[in-house]
């Protein structure tokens, strides 16, 4: 799960990471109280989305006054932005974070996160801050120092000062650089997150250390024991239908295709994609039905499936390990009869009950093509696109 | 002989819940020797014929039980691997989906150096045809003999299972390692231990997008392995920053793409299957004369 950046600051605050003074507006009026408030002599209005690349896009503007901040919040407020890590459609922006001006020095990226390979925890510092770190890593490696951490010995202060000497910090500055590390690494493994990361951290004239961005996502497994996170989530962020999945617990990804697909396993759902798109068609969507799929699960995805208005056949694909395709088969005439589908619907039952499945289905009267391959399953359904086209 | 698990084998279920208990009645109707189960307070009772004990040790003590399996719900799983690598089991395997990270990196830094080789979590558990199922794959559609199977995946496992049953092509191990970051057994272990055991002729690799374990696997196939191994990578077309329902399964910051893994295997001499579907007959070629 991802916050917003004036979030991921009240947090960084709660641990002692220094973060300039801000404060949320929605409206051009509360921006210009909020500057007015913060009395700097300039302030910053930062659209909140989450996206990165916002100041590029337009999304940050300086302010030299109050109303000069009532300005950028009009300008930015109700703006659709479109950065790099947007959905091709954009992001609306309803919030602005009104923060005080820095004096920088000197701009550094860091960030915490998990890395898989050393199965240890990671922070990545670079001198090369205020870029994006995946051109640092592709351009010049030597700039990403990387140190890790084992989660049951953590991380040790010589840790932190070692990496700050390798930033080139000198004595004094590596003395703050201890105690801005451990806050974040005990936000980090306190509240379950998955990636800290502040780009820039910066060195202001007056010498501190100052986390000028900030962006944290949190381990969603881990949600259950954070209700204070889970309460932050933004339900304007995400994808209606993602969000919608994930109430029913059902994994959703929306594509770009017109073949709509139910899968059971998330493996078998990639591998669904990957069928169709190999037998010429582009699917709509990536849906795993999870384990537990049964009867209502499967009117539920159909509900999801017929909501993209995109989809011009559904694919369901199920290997019955512990699902038994009887009640999928159930589920999925229940869910033609009540949503009335519609569409060409090609069915594919394996495993578990798979005969009594493919009989209900069968002896419906409803217009099923039924699958005995994987292979078949995506030619037949990209037939069924074409045959409709 | 196999890899894991064999006949052999005396299965502990840490977990008499729902899900446990069924699939502890699958894996005993399939010859598997379940000899007992774990579910703290309910000590001393029987569930369905399987005497129930308050801790692993003992069940332990009590059975000579050399393995588990894990159906304890995510937040009490981390401790259920501590416990069952506490008593020196030789393999447990973990079947819970949605332990927290920082849960699974803990257990995984305690277990170094222990006896105790974990499977998983957020997997379909391990088959030997035949001889022993332990977790929830449906083993009917396994058949014994020469293809060792590994996947990150349980139902994608399946698929590939039918495609090698269905044309003749016996298993000799089937290995579900698990969707989630931190897993306790990588592909680079589990083809290290076919490529020793001498009843396993080729093996079937299935990868998916995440992580750099299908890197890593290619190059310990190209510097520790002669047998024949062919492979499929899930995820050749989703998108990048999504999480493809395993939680693992996730291109991040430019990594983790399948054409990445797929590149990095051919390199390694591994034949990969472009379509999902042709994973068995990659596999008949790659290595002919398996069919029984």
């Amino acid at each position: 799960m991802n916050v917003h950046e004036y979030q991921a600051k009240a947090l960084f605050r709660e641990f002692g990471v220094a973060v300039p003074d801000g404060e949320l507006a929605t409206t051009p009026e509360e921006a210009e109280r909020a500057a007015k408030n913060l009395a700097t002599k300039i302030v910053v209005v930062k659209a909140q989305v989450h996206a990165g690349g916002r100041g590029k896009a337009g999304g940050v503007k300086l302010a030299k006054s109050p109303a000069e901040a009532k300005k950028a919040a009009s300008e930015i407020l109700g703006m659709t932005l479109h950065t790099p890590q947007t959905p091709p459609e954009g992001k609306l922006v309803r919030k602005v974070y009104v923060e005080a001006g820095s004096d920088i020095a000197k701009e550094y990226y860091f960030a915490i996160l998990f890395d898989r390979s050393a199965e240890k925890f990671a922070l990545v510092a670079s001198t090369e801050g205020g870029m994006e770190i995946e051109v640092v890593a592709e351009k010049s490696p030597d700039k990403i120092l990387t140190t890790f951490v084992d989660a049951n010995v953590g991380l040790r202060d010589y840790q932190i000062r070692d990496l700050g000497f390798r930033l080139g910090f000198d004595g004094d500055l590596v003395k703050k650089f201890v105690p801005f590390v451990r806050g974040l690494f005990d936000l980090y493994m306190t509240k379950d997150c998955s990636q800290v990361e502040i780009n820039p951290l910066v060195l202001t004239e007056q010498g501190d250390l100052l986390a000028l961005d900030g962006k944290l996502n949190f381990d969603d497994n881990a949600l259950y024991r954070h209700p204070e996170i889970a309460e932050l989530r933004d339900p304007d962020e995400e994808d209606p239908r993602e969000r919608a999945a994930k109430e029913i617990d059902l994994a959703y990804v929306g594509l770009d295709g017109n073949i709509g697909c139910m899968v059971n396993g998330a493996g078998l759902a990639m591998a669904t994609l990957d069928m169709i798109h190999y037998c010429g068609g582009k699917p709509a969507n990536f849906l795993d039905a999870g384990g537990g799929a049964d009867k209502e699960k499967v009117k539920a995805a159909f509900k999801l499936i017929l909501g993209d208005e995109n989809v011009e056949a559904i694919l369901v694909n199920i290997f019955g390990g512990i699902v038994r395709c009887d009640l999928i088969a159930e589920g999925v005439v229940a869910a033609a009869a009540d949503l009335g589908v519609g569409v060409p619907l090609v069915v594919r039952l394996q495993g578990t009950k798979a005969p009594e499945g493919r009989e209900i289905l069968a002896n419906s009267g409803l217009d099923i093509t039924p699958a005995e391959t994987l292979k078949d399953a995506g030619e037949l359904a990209v037939a069924a696109v074409k045959g409709a086209a | 002989m196999a890899i894991l698990c064999d006949r052999n084998t005396k299965l502990i279920v840490q977990g008499m819940g729902r899900m446990g208990t069924f699939h502890a009645g699958l894996s005993r109707e399939y010859g598997t020797r379940v000899v007992g189960g774990v579910h703290p307070g309910k000590g001393g009772s029987e569930i369905e014929g399987i005497p129930v004990f308050n801790t692993v040790a003992e069940a332990k003590s009590a059975t000579g039980a050399n393995a588990s399996v894990i159906f304890v719900p995510p937040p009490g799983a981390a401790d259920a691997i501590l416990e069952a690598a506490e008593n020196e089991l030789d393999l447990t395997v973990c079947i819970t989906e949605g332990i927290p990270v920082i849960d699974m990196a803990r257990a995984k830094s305690a277990l170094r150096g222990s006896r105790t080789r974990l499977i998983g979590p957020n997997c379909p558990g391990v088959v030997t045809p035949e001889q022993c199922r332990i977790g929830i794959m449906p083993a009917q559609i396994t058949k014994p003999g020469p293809v060792g199977v590994v996947s990150r995946s349980g139902t994608l496992t399946y698929e590939a299972v039918d495609q090698l049953t269905r044309l003749g092509i016996g298993q000799s191990t089937c290995v579900g390692i698990g969707g989630d970051p931190v897993i306790g057994t990588h592909f680079i272990d589990t083809l290290a231990l076919f490529q020793a055991d001498p009843e396993t002729k080729a093996v079937v690799m299935i990868g998916e997008i995440g992580g750099s374990a299908e890197e890593e696997a290619a190059e310990f196939v190209r510097a520790n392995m002669d047998k024949p191994v062919v492979a499929f990578i899930a995820g050749q077309h989703a998108p990048p920053g999504k999480r493809m329902g395993h939680a693992g399964a996730i291109i991040a910051g430019g990594k983790g793409r399948a054409s990445d893994k797929i590149a990095a295997l051919e390199k390694a001499g591994v034949a990969v299957s472009a379509s999902p579907a042709e994973i068995g007959e990659t596999l008949a070629k790659a290595a002919p004369g398996l069919e029984s």
